[in-house]
């Protein structure tokens, strides 16, 4: 079983669901990153995202395209990256991590090699924002040979036909983009959510996940009542850009944020049992 | 002159390209997050519905003679042919559409579809400002809300443009993002779309982006080598040897191209911006000084650095000043139909005077790679050959450029 699949199996058995947090790989530099995942671990966090800086984040909202610039400003490459994740994983051998980031990077490094390389650094899944499955399986067939899951994303606009093309190609868990809009956008509409969920769960066994939108306990324990894990990305990488002269502050008020997250998520799952 | 065909593209047939999922070759495709696979594919149905229907076809037809005020024309440069001494140099005059540049063509078409579509609000990118304007002002005819995002850089040297589009009643939204040129303003419109796909149509301005948008944009565009064909037959009698075109995202080009690609006998060569030169880095030669990635959409030739991060680009001219170049024209490169050639600043000024004091033409300094690349060429084929050079826009724009590095203040 892989890490994730362990992941989603131990949450099940504890009557939890997962609580995956979003952070850009060497924002606001690079010796931030590795502590600060401990951190999130540490405060409730199941599964890590962490962000490839890349210069076009077409997919992005302010906060995180301000999170990819100040990595770049550093040089944050892919292979840094990497870098970071086994760094992380000698201490952790538990936690998931998803890179997430756009193709160019991928397609520079090439696809085995990248693929090769992601799993010998101890990645466990891949999200790659703009590759829909039409244009993907040269690169989900190289990670899932290495074992690592190609995570897809699955929009509101998404078509039945859609839904089940692209949990045929993902593994791991899927990927429900809340809502229409790039990351950070406001509001969430959670019966919206709760329908296309079910819709989901119609055509797959894998675990879906929810995110865009989420930046409050409140949202993270609605989310929780009906997706298995809930994705957090744009409010945590607001407070890091809030604290970003001061690594250990940063280290406070993520770890803060994760933990009112976690408790929310878990109470309002107690109260439903 | 080099022979600009090989044994490979004789036997293609070029109308049959992109395939159904918007691939010219390896290049174009669909790379785009999911949220946007659905409005690409609404897209795809309504201009696949649209393109061939007779209707629509007189309506864009009505506009490009009453509107646009084509067929633009065929203009001999006597005078720029006989200064150089080699081939017999024609215009094509692009310049004297409707706003002066060959942008006008595509908006007019985009919107037309975004009327059938139900759509009330568009958006564009602008680099130069002439798609921007070209679409404010389509908008403005049609009654729809516009928003053009615009790189901040780009607003500093374009300031007329920028104007004209409110004049027009668009709103201009400065990208302060990355680079702060096209390529920002490009994702930045992107990210607009993404939020506000149930209203918006957006009009992308060259022959790049997710399928259909090169495609599309190609469609609009060939009017311009439709036009060329049949009036360079009437004037000569015969097909040119040569056409010559600048290439940014590659639209004007793809245009006179498009309906030339079956034609062996015809060369066909666009022209980058070389800026400082190849050499120093700052430049927009996506064939000289990139190699393929994906990008806004699609797989093509960037500029990038070793990490797959995109590069920031210089040229004079903002028009060319984008990392990216259309994925028709990457298969066009590796197939050797076309022939890829740079200008440098330098040499575009020379073109940009040259062009301004023999024939009484400002071209934009977009256009003027071109007319610097055609100065270069005509003398070293004979007298008795002919090309046609796409004066893509005309040059009241960069006046304000061109005198900046003349030093003079207006």
């Amino acid at each position: 079983m892989s890490r994730i699949e362990q992941t989603f199996a131990r949450c099940r058995q504890s009557g939890r669901k997962a609580l995956i947090t979003f952070i850009t790989a060497g924002d606001p530099e690079p010796g931030v990153t590795v502590p600060l995942l401990h951190a999130l671990v540490a405060n409730g966090a199941d599964i890590l995202e962490l962000g490839v800086p890349f210069s076009d984040p077409m997919a992005e909202g302010p906060v995180i395209q301000a999170a990819c610039e100040r990595a770049l400003a550093h040089n944050v490459s892919l292979n840094r990256v990497l870098d970071m994740v086994r760094e992380f994983r000698q201490t952790d051998s538990r936690t998931p991590i998803v890179l997430m980031g756009y193709l160019n990077p991928i397609e520079v490094m090439g696809y085995r090699r990248f693929a090769q390389a992601a799993a010998e650094a101890g990645a466990d899944g891949v999200i790659t924002v703009d590759l829909p499955p039409e244009e993907g399986e040269e690169l989900n067939a190289a990670l899932i040979e290495h074992g690592l899951d190609p995570i897809l994303l699955l929009a509101p606009t998404s078509s039945p036909a859609r839904i089940r093309q692209i949990c045929d190609a993902a593994r791991g868990f899927v990927y429900y983009v809340s809502l229409k809009g790039v990351t950070g956008a406001a509001s969430l509409d959670i019966a919206n959510v709760a329908e296309r969920v079910a819709a989901i769960r119609a055509v797959s066994k894998l675990p879906i996940g929810v995110g865009f939108g989420i930046s409050s306990p409140e949202a993270a324990a609605r989310v929780a009542e009906v997706a298995d894990a809930v994705v957090v990305g744009s409010a945590l990488v607001r407070l890091v850009a809030q604290h970003q002269n001061d690594s250990m502050k940063i280290r406070e008020a993520a770890g803060a944020f994760i933990a009112s997250l976690r408790q929310a998520m878990d109470q309002s799952q107690a109260a439903k049992a | 002159m080099s022979n600009s065909t090989d044994a490979h593209s004789e036997t293609i047939d070029f109308s049959r390209y992109p395939d159904d999922r918007g691939h010219f070759g390896p290049y174009g495709g669909r790379f785009v997050a999911e949220t946007l696979m659905a409005p690409l594919e609404e897209l795809k149905a309504a201009y696949e519905r649209y393109r061939n229907d007779p209707e629509f076809l007189a309506e864009l037809e009505y506009d490009f003679q009453h509107y646009v005020g084509r067929p633009s024309p065929l203009y001999y440069a006597e005078r720029l042919t006989k200064h150089l001494g080699g081939a017999k140099i024609y215009l094509k005059r692009e310049d004297l559409n409707h706003t002066g540049a060959h942008k006008i063509n595509n908006a007019i078409g985009q919107a037309l579809l975004a009327k059938r579509m139900g759509k009330k609000r568009v958006i564009a990118e602008t680099g130069a400002g002439q798609h921007g304007v070209a679409t404010a002002t389509v908008a403005a005819r049609f009654g729809m809300e516009c928003v053009v995002y615009m790189g901040a850089e780009d607003v500093q040297r374009q300031s007329p443009n920028v104007f004209r589009m409110k004049l027009l009643g668009a709103e201009v939204v400065p990208v302060h993002s990355g680079t702060r040129t096209l390529k920002d303003a490009l994702n930045e419109a992107m990210r607009d779309w993404v939020t506000n796909v149930d209203n918006t149509f957006y009009i992308i301005g060259t022959v790049a982006g997710p399928h259909p948008y090169p495609m599309m944009v190609r469609d609009f565009q060939s009017v311009i080598g439709r036009e060329t064909k049949r009036q360079f037959l009437a004037a000569e009698g015969r097909l040119p040897d040569a056409l010559v075109a600048c290439v940014g995202g590659g639209s004007n080009a793809m245009g006179l191209f498009y309906p030339f690609l079956q034609d062996k006998s015809v060369a066909l060569y666009g022209v980058e911006a070389g800026g400082l030169g190849v050499a120093s880095g700052q430049h927009a030669a996506r064939f000289a000084g990139g190699r393929p990635g994906v990008l806004h959409g699609n797989r093509t030739y960037l500029l990038e650095d070793d990490d797959g991060q995109i590069l920031g680009t210089h040229s004079i001219s903002a028009g060319l000043d984008y990392p990216g170049v259309g994925p028709e024209h990457a298969w066009l490169h590796d197939i050797k139909r076309v022939n890829y050639e740079n200008i440098t600043d330098d040499e575009a000024m020379e073109g940009f005077e040259t062009l301004t004091r023999l024939e009484g033409i400002i071209p934009a300094l977009e256009s003027s790679h071109a007319i610097a690349y055609a100065m270069k060429l005509a003398p070293r084929m004979r007298k008795d050959q002919t090309m046609v050079v796409n004066l893509s826009g005309r040059g009241d724009k960069d006046i304000n450029t061109v005198a900046r590095l003349k030093g003079i203040s207006l």
